[in-house]
Formats: structure tokens, C-alpha cells, sequence
């Protein structure tokens, strides 16, 4: 074992005298609490050291132990349900108060059943036999993706604690090796996989605006930038309870304690309606709130990640969700100032670009060693300084991601929710999910789609036109465009997160409101062309309803929809009845 | 307690609040220091870093006066911490902790380290009690429960303080009784004047002997600045977590505050971020700000209302942007509605309450409260949209539907927002409901119809 004395420390950096070899990222343990740290740099006989938690007490001379090993995680089934620190240290049995130190989880236990047997050629990341949690789903014994070769014994089925090893593979170097139901593996190091599949399906997130105007593919990276209070850790909340993902991991990153208390309080009292479970045994929530280290929130965002590959190496889809990867950034810069390294833009180091690049990269659809189908996808949060976007860590993250989800201050102000501004935000190659949308109910998704973000944008340059002629000086047709686009905002992107009935939109209620807007639309320039004053439509008897309908009407009650919609019908037909009238404006239609 | 330890004579070299020792005593990182000098003056300190030779120390006080062959530093052997027991209600600290209001000192139980660990995420409830504070603003359209951090975002000259006061003097939960909390105040960098007010208006309402008060004046070392709200906050956790009170901590201005640590930041040579500002200014402003909360079986609480005067009143300051994106939520005050004679002058669209979500509502306010704020809300903000319209086009240029909107607006302004004395929360639900009342009826999209019909329709 390398060990090594305290020559220098300030914060959470030190240096240290070496006795024995240390190489770089090597995982180290700092005095009698066993603070855990990384080795950041090396110089002769002396190396530099992060430290992950208060370094209060220590002093030169004080020891350092190597580990000889880069800092690694265990992963395996017993994280679901649980809170951890940035570390992967369990929050849940300790005190209160977070105190620096040395803590892992006692071990929990699984009832297993074998699979494979003595003699088989075992691969990496193949699974040797299932595993049944007490509560939540069946997952897969699963080899380390570095292991393989032949296997030598594997324990009868029964119940055993998750770091017993249940199977021995023999390696092709003639090694042994134990294989228990969770491994440990190197936070900074993607795991590895068969190889990446084509994104061609949208993960569902259950919010109307992104799965209808801003779709994010399963396996794929979203951005949500947006300043204080504009709704980015409500957003998230919102797609960790209802996105159609089967595993979520929940990140606090450098943010609120109260929030994460809030997950914790509410996720065990909610039941996922497409597994009848509840959501919280689909969970893992890693917890590094503002007051926190900070060495350990640049850490927490890797542990996230390598606990949300290793469920998708269980052939699972998995979402994670990062509150907030600006706090991330700034304690890399915190880091990076502490070992005197040249500030770039905004301060932060130059590598900020290329670590980000390397995190969202790890999102993917892949096909898993173990020949199955998985993924990451990645939903990080920004704050930039001043809620400006051209700041370095949104305009980076923009290179990476696919979809972006622009939050809006204005919209946020006056309570509309969520606030993702539609000119703002972007969704790359979105007409790539219409077959998808197309086989799952949504027909006319690509086309309406198309028309209510034209619209939109139509909105907006005729909002900054009746700001200098007067809205009543347009002519009907613009004011009808106005009057459509408000339709759209107030009756489908307004989504309430706190309302039972509205919280989350599944595929089905999306397409039916979708298309009532849709047909409304159709209906309103129909009567417009035929002479109706537009100034008519907002007194219409079935607006209300169109724009209550989100709020009031269930995913599980279609027959409600059929009404409104009738209703819509009935109402046109009355305001153009003859036949006449009618052609007129098919004709101008 | 450890042995204290002492060092003379081995000072080499002073740079402003760093002071450099050759390291003839074996002590840790962060441990507190007393400095003197011949002056006879001590000064709190901590060793901010150690290497095989030499110790850096951090003067957390004034190092003017200072000699270098003349200091003592006594070393305490742990970290800073401040020596609490029952009896401090009632009573006036210095900025870091010391009696000074001539009375006898605390009779110390337990020493508590001013920095405080971490809470545990876990070991925190959900906040949800709705604290009743008189101001429509706050408790109608941006609720304040217990246990919530909620800073007031303000300008020179604005009635911040008097707001804060009131709020004090008059906070008690639904259906309870005035003097349901106890009060911490923390003043950092306050004119004495302010210092005054604050006493004044606590001792009329009869909040005194409920109330402890640390004070940093103006004139006080600006080093200082940064262990006065510690200090404070230490104190407030004991009050909440030990003795189980329900604790409002008031910390004013979190200006000085800030600007404090620039200057500490600054003269320790480090690289500056925004403003000058260091860029460890957010993990710092959350080692305050997240000592609020509800710990799970303490029976206590402890609400953090902060006031911050945001430099120019510009709220993408550095100060007031780190500050929103760590509290839950903000009260912004407005220098316009002030001019207009609005009192309090609360800016409602700004401003935001994180936790209303969850001490609103049926179980706790009344079940047509959430429809009724957010109602509130989409109309105020289409009215001043719609004001800005009328200003370049003329009122004439409106429709019938704005113009009633831009009514709204200004009745919103001047009978909801503006009041004389406090209100009941029934008060600011009826005052509410009377503005809707003015709109047309279908647009209220926010309200259910059996919610128009039930409230609006009564005379
Ligand atoms: N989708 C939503 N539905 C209803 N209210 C919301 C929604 N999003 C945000 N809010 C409101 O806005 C507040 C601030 O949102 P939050 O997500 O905490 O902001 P951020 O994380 O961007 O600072 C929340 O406390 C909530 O009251
Ligand atoms: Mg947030």
C-alpha cells in the first residue's frame, strides 16, 4: 500500500510527500477519518490532492493512504429506492448532520436465481441469473463489463446480500475472480457497450410542449436553461415522476436540501401508472446540495451517470436528471482555481467545453454486452448568471445536446407554466419521431406540429406589429392568427405540475388535444374566410372548455374529449348553417 | 477542551487579513486563533492553511495595529464556535457573539461550531405551515411558510426595513397567536440609526424579550461582517433545533455582507468572478441561506427573511442573482410603485414564493387559493403588458378587453396591493376576489367554472 504525509494543505487541496507510487486519478484516503480523495497531480515525490469533504483538522504530517485504484462506485440493485451523497455514500441510517468521513451502506438482501451454469463461457456485462427486489422490479446478475471467461461455481438460488460473491469466473489468464450482486467500477470511465443504436423514438415526458413541439429521442440529451425561479427544478420533478422511463436517477447537483426533501416525501406516495409501482422504487436520488463539499458536486455528476449506465446495461431505459449542471461547472472552477490553474472565459478552466462534451456523450441508445436494449438519457439543468444564455456553460452545453428547452422569464411571471419559450427552444431532427408518433396514435402529430409553431412565431411578429398600430388595426386574418396562437399557448403548452389531473399527459390525451386544437384552427379560418369578425371567436361557448380541458379531463377519459370536440363542431356548424355559407368557405379555405 | 496553545515571537509577515507564523505548534486546518498585539485588542482568526514551515492565518478582525514582533496568537484547538445556553432571548451580541448589553453572560451548556454542518436531506421535513404576516403581497399571491428562506429584494431608500419589522412584529401562523416566533436579527454593516429602528419597532410590538440581536455596525470591522450572520445563524439553529422554538432569523443587508467578502476575497490575492466578486460567492451565500428549515423530531424551526438592497436596483446583480437562485423565492420591491405612493411597494410579477406550492391550498389556507394567485397573476401580468401597449398607442387604440384589463391593473396595485394597516388572510382572499370580478368572465381561464360560479357570483 503507497502511503504519503501532508506536506501543505489550504481547503480541499493538499500536497503531499510520496513513500511508495501513486498515478494520476489514483482514489486516496486523508487522515484518521479516511476523507476520501483524488490524486490530481503528480510532481516528482510530491502529489497534489482533492479532497471530497471538510478538511477541518488536518495538518502536515497528517497520512495518506493510496488505494490503488481510480475512484470508483459500487453499482448494483439495492440503489434503487435510495439517497446517496455525490459519493455514493448512503444519506439514509446517519445523522442529521452530514459529518466528513468514511460510510457505506450496509449490505441489503436480494433473493437470486441462477441462470448460467459451471463450465459456461461467460462474457463481460452478461447476466448470470435474476435478482428479485422486495419491492420493484426484477433485474439481472450482471458480470463487470471487464470480467469474462469461464465459469468455475455459482451458488444455488436464495436469498444473499448484495456484496457476497454468489459466482466465480475463471479468466483467460487463469485469475479467479468473485462476482457479487453489485460491482465497483471507475466513476470517470464510461462503460462499455455492444455498440450504439440509431435514436429514431422520443422518450414520452408527459409534458404536452415537450413531447409535441421539443422532443427529446430515448437515449438522448436535453438542455434546460433558464434563470432563477423559471421553473427548471419543477420541470424536472415533473419528468422524473412522469417521463415513460423505466429507471430515473434524480441528481442534486449543488442545489436545495428542501427539494430533494420534497422528492423523497412525495415519491413513495406516487404510483407509476404504466407499472402500477410505486415511483419511488424506480429511483435512485444522489444528493449534493449548495452547502455541501464542493470537490464532491464536481464528483456527484459522474457518480450519477455511471449508476444510470449500469441500469441500462440491465437492458433498462433510464433518464437522469442534473439540478443543476451550471453548479457543477462552477465547482470544477472553484477546483481548478484552488491548483492555480489559468482561468478561461467567465473563469472557468479550458477544459469546461471538453468535459462537457465527455458527460453528454455518455448518454445513449445502445445495445448492451449482454446483447439487450438500453439507455441514458441525459436532461441537465442550467442557471446561467443573470438568466443570459450567451454565458459559457449554456453556449457549450448547446454544441452537445439535441433539444433544448429555453425557460422564460415573462412566460414565469405571469405563472405560465411550464415556461419553455417555443421560439427560444429547439428540438434537432424532431421529424424523425412521426413514424413513432404515427404508429402510437398521433397521425397528424408531424403536421400540427409544424402549424402550431408556425403560429407561434407568427405571434410574435405580430405582437411587436400591434405594439405600434393598435391589435384592433390588423386585419381579421392576423387577428384570427392571433387569436389561434393564444389557443395554443393557454389550452396545450400550459401544462399545470401540481394539478392531478394535469400533471402528466400520456401519449393518448396529447393526440386528442392536439387534434381538437387542431380542428378548431381549421374550423375558425373556415368561419373567418367566411366573414365571422374575429373579435366573435373569443366569445365562443366551447373556448372554455378547449382551454380547461388539460386541467379538468384525465388520460383516462377519451369519451370527454369526443364531447368537447363535438361541442366545437356544433357550435361552427350553428355559426355557418347554410350550405351556401359553407361552400363559400371551403372555397376560400 | 484542548490545552490552548500559544505562539509569540514568531510572526514573520502580515498581509492584510493574512498573518504568517513559523509553525512551532502542531494545529489543524481551520482551527480558531486569538491574535493580540500590543494594543491588548483580541482578534478571532482561523488557520486558513499550514504547510511544514509556516502557518497561515486568517484575521477575521481588523489586523490593524498589528506589530509583527508583538503578536500572540493563542491557538483554541478546534473550530470556531460559540458557546450558547438558555437566556439568550432578550439579549444583544456583538457581531461575533460577545454580550454588550451589559448584562451578565450566557450561561453557556454547549459550544456549537459557527460554520454548521451540512443538513442531511433526510433528516429535513417538507415545509408546510403558512405563516400569516399581514402583507397581501406575501401571503395572498407569495406565501411564506415555516421553515422557508425568503429574502426581500430592495433598493436605497425603500421601506424594506419597516416591511421586515412589521412582518416580525405581526407573523403568526394560521389560527394562532401573535409572538408564535422567536426572533434572531442579525444587522451586518447597519447604520446605527437602522440598528435603532429595528430595536424600536421590536420593543413597541412588544418583541423584544423574544428577540436577540447581533450587531455589526457600520463603523464595525467589515472582516467581522462575515462571522456576524454565522454567529447569528448558530444561535438561531440552537434556538430551533435544541430548544425547539419556532425561530425567525432576520439578516440585514446582505449587501455588506457580500461586499465584505469581496474585499476579504481581494486582499487575499484571489482571482476575482463577476463584479469582483469571488467566484465561490454562491457555495458561500448557501452556507447561510440553507441553515433554514425543518429538522425531522426537533420541534423547532427556523425561517430565514433576509433583506438585500440590490446595488442600482438591477435584480441580474450578482448579489441578488446568486442570492434567488439559493432561496425559495424572493419579495421584490419596487422604486416606481413606491413613487406612486403603493405601500408596501411590492412588485408582484418578480417576485416569487418556491414553497407556496406546498402550504396553500385546502389543508392549510383555503382550497380557492392556489386558482385565486394564479389567476391574480395571468391577469396582473396581461394588464401591465397591456400598459405598455397604451403607452405607445393610446388608450383609445385599445380594445374593450384591455381597457378593463389596464382598470385591474391599477385596482390591483392600489386596493390589493396597497394597504394601510395589516390584513387578515380572509381580508386579502375577499380583496382578490372583488378585483376579478371586474374581468370578463370566460377569460378567467385559471378558475374552474364551479369556482367563478361560487365566488364570483356573489354580490
Ligand atoms: N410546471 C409548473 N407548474 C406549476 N408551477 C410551476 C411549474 N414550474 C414552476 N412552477 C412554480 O415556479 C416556482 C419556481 O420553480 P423552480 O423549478 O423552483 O425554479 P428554478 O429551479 O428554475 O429556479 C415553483 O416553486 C413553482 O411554484
Ligand atoms: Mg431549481
Amino acid at each position: 500500500m503507497s502511503m504519503a504525509a501532508i506536506r501543505w494543505i489550504s481547503g480541499p487541496v493538499l500536497r503531499a510527500t510520496v513513500q511508495g507510487s501513486f498515478f494520476l486519478r489514483e482514489c486516496v484516503r486523508v487522515g484518521p477519518k479516511a476523507l476520501l480523495g483524488e490524486v490530481v497531480r503528480i510532481d516528482g515525490d510530491e502529489i497534489t490532492v482533492q479532497v471530497y469533504e471538510d478538511t477541518t483538522g488536518l495538518k502536515p504530517g497528517t497520512l495518506i493512504e493510496g488505494e490503488a485504484k481510480p475512484l470508483a462506485i459500487r453499482v448494483g440493485p439495492a440503489l434503487l429506492g435510495n439517497i446517496f451523497d455525490g459519493l455514493l455514500r448512503p444519506l439514509t441510517g446517519i445523522d442529521a448532520r452530514v459529518r466528513p468521513g468514511a460510510r457505506a451502506a450496509a449490505p441489503s438482501r436480494l433473493a437470486f436465481s441462477p441462470a448460467r451454469q459451471v463450465g459456461d463461457a461467460i462474457g463481460g456485462g452478461e447476466s448470470l441469473g435474476e435478482l428479485r427486489p422486495a419491492a420493484g422490479r426484477a433485474l439481472a446478475l450482471l458480470v463487470p463489463p471487464d470480467v469474462a471467461g469461464e465459469l468455475v461455481s455459482i451458488r444455488e438460488a436464495g436469498e444473499y446480500d448484495d456484496v457476497t460473491p454468489l459466482a466465480t469466473i475463471r479468466t483467460a489468464d487463469g485469475r479467479e475472480t468473485g462476482v457479487a450482486m453489485s460491482h465497483s467500477w471507475p466513476v470517470r470511465v464510461p462503460r462499455p457497450v455492444a455498440r450504439r443504436l440509431p435514436m429514431r423514438e422520443p422518450l414520452v415526458t408527459g409534458q404536452r410542449v415537450l413531447d409535441a413541439l421539443f422532443p427529446v429521442a430515448l437515449g438522448g440529451k436535453a438542455a434546460i436553461p433558464g434563470g432563477f425561479g423559471t421553473g427548471k427544478t419543477v420541470l424536472l420533478e415533473a419528468l422524473a415522476k412522469g417521463c415513460a422511463a423505466d429507471v430515473i436517477v434524480y441528481l442534486g447537483c449543488g442545489e436545495r436540501g428542501n427539494e430533494l426533501a420534497g422528492v423523497l416525501e412525495e415519491l413513495p406516495q406516487l404510483v407509476d401508472p404504466r407499472s402500477g409501482r410505486r415511483l419511488m422504487e424506480r429511483t435512485v436520488i444522489i444528493a449534493n446540495t449548495s452547502n455541501m463539499p464542493v470537490a464532491a458536486r464536481e464528483a456527484s455528476i459522474y457518480s450519477a451517470i455511471t449508476v444510470a449506465e449500469y441500469f441500462r446495461d440491465q437492458g433498462l431505459h433510464v433518464a437522469l436528471m442534473a439540478d443543476s449542471t451550471s453548479r457543477w461547472a462552477e465547482a470544477l472552477r472553484e477546483v481548478s482555481g484552488r491548483f492555480g490553474e489559468l482561468p478561461g472565459e467567465g473563469g472557468y478552466p479550458a477544459y469546461l467545453s471538453s468535459r462537457l462534451a465527455e458527460f453528454y456523450e455518455r448518454a445513449a441508445l445502445v445495445e448492451t454486452l449482454a446483447g439487450t436494449r438500453g439507455s441514458v438519457t441525459v436532461m441537465g439543468a442550467i442557471s446561467p448568471p443573470s438568466g443570459d444564455f450567451s454565458e459559457p456553460v449554456t453556449s457549450h452545453t448547446k454544441r452537445y445536446v439535441r433539444a433544448f428547452w429555453a425557460l422564460d422569464v415573462k412566460r414565469a411571471q405571469a405563472r405560465f407554466y411550464p415556461a419553455v419559450h417555443p421560439l427560444q427552444s429547439y428540438a434537432e431532427n424532431a421529424a424523425e419521431f412521426a413514424p413513432w408518433w404515427n404508429e402510437n396514435g398521433n397521425t397528424q402529430w408531424l403536421e400540427l406540429r409544424r402549424r402550431f409553431l408556425m403560429l407561434l412565431d407568427e405571434q410574435s411578429r405580430l405582437e411587436r406589429m400591434a405594439k405600434i398600430i393598435g391589435k384592433d388595426a390588423l386585419p381579421a386574418r392576423q387577428q384570427l392568427t392571433l387569436a389561434c396562437a393564444d389557443l395554443v399557448n393557454e389550452a396545450f403548452l400550459r401544462q399545470n405540475a401540481f394539478a392531478p389531473k394535469d400533471r402528466v399527459a400520456g401519449p393518448a390525451k396529447q393526440a386528442a388535444m392536439m387534434r381538437i386544437i387542431g380542428r378548431f384552427i381549421e374550423l375558425a379560418t373556415q368561419a373567418v374566410a367566411a366573414g365571422l369578425a374575429p373579435d366573435r371567436l373569443a366569445r365562443l361557448e366551447c373556448l372554455r372548455p378547449l382551454v380547461r380541458m388539460g386541467e379538468e379531463i384525465g388520460n383516462d377519459e377519451p369519451e370527454k374529449f369526443e364531447a368537447v370536440g363535438a361541442a366545437l363542431e356544433a357550435e361552427f356548424h350553428a355559426l355557418i348553417p347554410t350550405p351556401e355559407k359553407r361552400d363559400e368557405a371551403a372555397a376560400a379555405g | 477542551m484542548k490545552p490552548r496553545l500559544l505562539a509569540e515571537g514568531c510572526a514573520t509577515r502580515l498581509a492584510g487579513p493574512l498573518l504568517f507564523l513559523k509553525r512551532t505548534v502542531d494545529v489543524g486546518l481551520n482551527e480558531a486563533v486569538e491574535v493580540s498585539g500590543a494594543d491588548g485588542r483580541t482578534r478571532l482568526g482561523r488557520v486558513a492553511a499550514a504547510d511544514i514551515d509556516t502557518l497561515t492565518i486568517e484575521v477575521l478582525e481588523s489586523t490593524a495595529g498589528l506589530a509583527l514582533s508583538e503578536i500572540v496568537v493563542r491557538f483554541v484547538g478546534e473550530p470556531m464556535g460559540f458557546a450558547l445556553g438558555p437566556g439568550i432571548l432578550g439579549r444583544v451580541f456583538d457581531g461575533v457573539g460577545r454580550v454588550i448589553d451589559g448584562g451578565p453572560p450566557i450561561p453557556a451548556r454547549e459550544t456549537y461550531p459557527i460554520e454548521g454542518l451540512p443538513w442531511n436531506p433526510v433528516a429535513r421535513d417538507v415545509p408546510r405551515d403558512f405563516i400569516e404576516t399581514g402583507v397581501s403581497a406575501i401571503d395572498l399571491m407569495n406565501s411564506l411558510v415555516r421553515g422557508q428562506k425568503l429574502p426581500i429584494f430592495s433598493g436605497g431608500g425603500l421601506p424594506h426595513d419597516r416591511m421586515a419589522a412589521d412582518i416580525a412584529t405581526n407573523a403568526r401562523l394560521a389560527r394562532g397567536a401573535k409572538g408564535d416566533f422567536a426572533i434572531v436579527f442579525a444587522g451586518m454593516g447597519l447604520p446605527h440609526d437602522s440598528a435603532e429602528f429595528f430595536r424600536r419597532r421590536l420593543e413597541q410590538g412588544g418583541a423584544l424579550e423574544r428577540t436577540a440581536l447581533f450587531l455589526n455596525l457600520a463603523a464595525d470591522s467589515s472582516t467581522q461582517r462575515l462571522l456576524t450572520p454565522r454567529y447569528a445563524l448558530t444561535a438561531a439553529e440552537y434556538l430551533a433545533f435544541v430548544e425547539g422554538k419556532h425561530v425567525l432569523a432576520i439578516l440585514t443587508d446582505m449587501t455588506n455582507y457580500c461586499e465584505a467578502l469581496r474585499e476579504v476575497s481581494s486582499s487575499k490575492g484571489e482571482i476575482p468572478s463577476r463584479k469582483g466578486f469571488p467566484g465561490y460567492l454562491y457555495s458561500d451565500l448557501a452556507t447561510l441561506y440553507e441553515r433554514a428549515g425543518c429538522i425531522h423530531g426537533s420541534g423547532g424551526t427556523l425561517t430565514q427573511l433576509s433583506i438585500l438592497t440590490m446595488p442600482s436596483d438591477d435584480i441580474t446583480h450578482p448579489i441578488p442573482d446568486l442570492t434567488g437562485y439559493i432561496t425559495e423565492g424572493q419579495i421584490v420591491l419596487s422604486r416606481d410603485l413606491d413613487r406612486r405612493g403603493i405601500n408596501p411597494p411590492v412588485n408582484v410579477l418578480p417576485s416569487l414564493s418556491r414553497l407556496m406550492k406546498d402550504g396553500t391550498g385546502e389543508k392549510y389556507t383555503h382550497r380557492d387559493h392556489p386558482a385565486l394567485a394564479s389567476q391574480l397573476y395571468s391577469a396582473y401580468a396581461r394588464a401591465v403588458q397591456t400598459r405598455v401597449l397604451a403607452a405607445v398607442v393610446g388608450e383609445d387604440g385599445l380594445s374593450e378587453a384591455d381597457r378593463r384589463y389596464l382598470a385591474f391593473g391599477e385596482g390591483f396595485e392600489r386596493n390589493l396591493v396597497n394597504q394601510a394597516g395589516a390584513r387578515s388572510f380572509a381580508e386579502s382572499m375577499d380583496a382578490g376576489w372583488r378585483l376579478l370580478k371586474g374581468l370578463p368572465h370566460a377569460e378567467l381561464t385559471r378558475l374552474s367554472d364551479e369556482q367563478i360560479a361560487r365566488c364570483l357570483s356573489r354580490a
